[in-house]
C-alpha cells in the first residue's frame, strides 16, 4: 500500500537550530498517529513539515497520494468576523464561491454542534468553542489527512472531551489523524500508533499498545515513566 | 475683519496684542465663533488637501506595507532601512523636491501644477506615504509572525494573506491612518514651497500660522494653531467613537458560559 507520507532522513533547521534531525517515517491512510515528546522535541516542526509549511533542509519527503490536508493549531486564530465567515473563509480560499462556501460552512458548524452560533462573533466564543470552530473550518475542506498540533492543550476538561469526540468521529469516517499531544491518556484513547521524539530525533515508532506496554528505548521509557508518575 | 493679506483680523486688534496664552485662547475662541468665511475656507482647504493626500498615500501605502510585511526577498533589509529612514523626511526637503519636479524646467513641469491645490496634495502624499507604508508593514509583519501560518495552511498565498491580515488588523490600521492624517495636516514646509501660500487659493492653516508668526501676531498665530488642533480633535473624536462602536461589535468579551456548554447538547449537534 502506497504510504500517504514518506520521510527519509528529513532534517529541518531554523538558522543554527536543527529542530528535526534525520527523521524517517511512513504514514498510511487511516493511521491515527500521535506524536509525543517534551517541549522542543520537534513535534510541531514535524507536523508543519508534513503539512508543507516548512521545507526539509535535508532528506526527502514524498506524498504518495495527493491527499487533501488540513491543520488545526493549538491556538486557532479567529478573524474579527462571524463564526460562519471564519469557517467559510477556508473554503473560499480553496476556490469555492462565497455563497456556496457559507452554505458548506454552516454544514460544517452543524457537524461540530455550533450551528446556532454561526452569526456570533468568533472572538466572543470560549477557547473550546473556538477550537471547535477551527475543527469545523478544517473539516469543511473535506481533508483526507487532519494534522492537529496539541489541539486540546489549553482547554478545560469538558471542551477537551468534545474535541476528542470529534477527532474520534473524523477518524471513524476514514480521516487520517496525525496529532501531537502531552496528554498520554488522550494518546491512549485516540492513537493507533505513537511516535516519540526527543531533541528533534525520532526515538520510537510503535503501535499504541506496544508503546504503553512493551519494552521501549531507554529515553522513551524514561519519558513515559516521568509522565505517568 | 480683514488685513491687507486677507487674513482675519479680529486678531490684530489691541485686545489680542498681548503675547499670552489667554490672548491666544481668546483669539481661537473668537475665530471659531465668528464663522469667518475666510477662516472657513482655509480650514476646508486644509482638510481637503490633507484628506486627498492621505487617500492617495494610504491607497498605495496600505498595499505596499502589507506586501512588505509578508514578503521575503533579497535586499528586503535594505528596502526597510530606506523606508524607515524616509519616516524622518523633512517636509521642506519634500517640498523642494516636488517644487523641482513641478517647476517649468522639471520633468513634471508640463502638468502646470506648481502653486496649486494639486501640488500641495502631491507633496503631502509623498510625505505621508512612508509613514503609512512603514507602520502598516510592521503591523502586518507582527500579525503574520503570530498567525499568518494559519491562513497559509488554509491555502492563502502570500498576497492574499497580507490582505486578510490587513482586514483583521483594521483597528491598528485606523490608528495608522489617523497618524498619517496628523502628519499631513500639521506640516507646513512642503505646502508653503509648492503651494506658495496664495490667499484664497493655496493658503492653509499651517501656512496662515507661519504668516501670522512672521508678522509678529503671535496670539493670532497660536489661536489659529488651536483652531487647527480643535478641528483635528473633532475628527479624532469622531473616528474614536466609530472605532469604539465597531470594536464593541467585533471584539466582545468572550462568552465564559459558552465554554462549559456541551456540543452534544447544542442544537444541530450530531448524536
Amino acid at each position: 500500500m502506497t504510504p500517504l507520507f514518506s520521510l527519509d532522513s528529513v532534517s529541518v533547521s531554523f538558522g543554527p537550530i536543527t529542530a528535526l534531525k534525520s527523521c524517517s517515517l511512513r504514514v498510511q491512510a487511516g493511521d491515527r498517529l500521535a506524536l509525543v515528546g517534551a517541549n522542543g522535541s520537534g513535534k510541531s516542526t514535524l507536523l508543519r513539515c508534513l503539512h508543507g509549511l516548512v521545507k526539509p533542509g535535508q532528506g526527502e519527503m514524498t506524498q504518495g497520494l495527493r491527499a487533501r490536508q488540513a491543520m488545526l493549531f493549538q491556538r486557532p486564530h479567529m478573524l474579527r468576523a462571524s463564526v460562519l465567515n471564519n469557517v467559510a473563509l477556508g473554503l473560499w480560499l480553496q476556490g469555492v464561491a462565497w455563497r456556496q462556501a457559507q452554505d458548506d460552512a454552516l454544514q460544517a458548524l452543524r457537524r461540530v454542534g455550533l450551528a446556532d452560533l454561526a452569526q456570533r462573533n468568533a472572538r466572543a466564543l470560549s477557547g473550546g468553542q473556538q477550537q471547535r470552530v477551527a475543527l469545523a473550518r478544517a473539516w469543511a475542506l473535506k481533508p483526507q489527512v487532519l494534522l492537529l498540533d496539541e489541539p486540546t492543550a489549553s482547554l478545560d476538561p469538558t471542551a477537551k472531551r468534545e474535541v476528542e469526540r470529534l477527532m474520534a468521529d473524523f477518524s471513524e469516517a476514514g480521516m487520517t489523524l496525525i496529532f501531537s499531544s502531552h496528554n498520554l491518556g488522550q494518546v491512549k484513547r485516540l492513537a493507533s500508533r505513537v511516535i516519540y521524539l526527543e531533541h528533534g530525533r525520532l526515538i520510537a515508532d510503535l503501535p499504541t499498545n506496544a508503546f504503553f506496554g512493551g519494552p521501549l528505548p531507554s529515553a522513551a521509557a524514561y519519558f513515559l515513566k516521568r509522565e505517568l508518575v | 475683519m480683514r488685513t491687507r493679506d486677507g487674513l482675519l483680523t479680529i486678531h490684530s486688534s489691541k485686545t489680542f496684542r498681548m503675547n499670552t496664552f489667554s490672548g491666544s485662547i481668546a483669539a481661537a475662541f473668537s475665530l471659531l465663533t465668528s464663522f469667518d468665511p475666510t477662516l472657513q475656507a482655509i480650514v476646508a482647504r486644509s482638510l481637503a488637501v490633507s484628506a486627498s493626500a492621505c487617500l492617495i498615500a494610504c491607497s498605495a501605502g496600505l498595499l505596499l506595507g502589507a506586501w512588505l510585511g509578508v514578503s521575503r526577498f533579497p535586499g528586503r533589509g535594505a528596502v526597510l532601512a530606506l523606508l524607515n529612514t524616509a519616516l524622518a523626511l523633512p517636509s521642506v526637503v519634500v517640498g523642494l523636491v516636488v517644487y523641482l519636479l513641478l517647476s517649468n524646467s522639471g520633468p513634471l513641469g508640463f502638468l502646470g501644477w506648481l502653486f496649486s491645490f494639486k501640488a500641495m496634495v502631491m507633496a503631502q502624499s509623498v510625505l505621508v506615504l512612508p509613514v503609512v507604508t512603514a507602520l502598516v508593514r510592521q503591523t502586518i509583519e507582527d500579525a503574520d509572525a503570530s498567525h499568518g501560518e494559519q491562513f497559509e495552511s488554509l491555502g492563502a498565498r502570500r498576497f492574499m494573506r497580507s490582505l486578510i491580515l490587513l482586514w483583521d488588523e483594521r483597528y491598528a490600521v485606523l490608528t495608522i491612518l489617523i497618524a498619517a492624517f496628523g502628519r499631513a495636516i500639521s506640516e507646513v514646509g512642503a505646502v508653503m514651497i509648492v503651494g506658495g501660500n496664495i490667499d484664497g487659493f493655496t493658503r492653509v492653516m499651517t501656512t496662515s500660522i507661519a504668516l501670522e508668526t512672521s508678522k509678529g501676531d503671535l496670539p493670532l498665530a497660536l489661536g489659529l494653531g488651536m483652531v487647527l488642533l480643535a478641528v483635528v480633535l473633532l475628527l479624532n473624536v469622531a473616528i474614536a467613537l466609530l472605532r469604539r462602536w465597531r470594536e464593541r461589535l467585533d471584539d466582545p468579551v468572550p462568552d465564559a458560559s459558552g465554554g462549559v456548554r456541551s456540543a452534544l447538547t447544542a442544537p444541530g449537534a450530531r448524536p
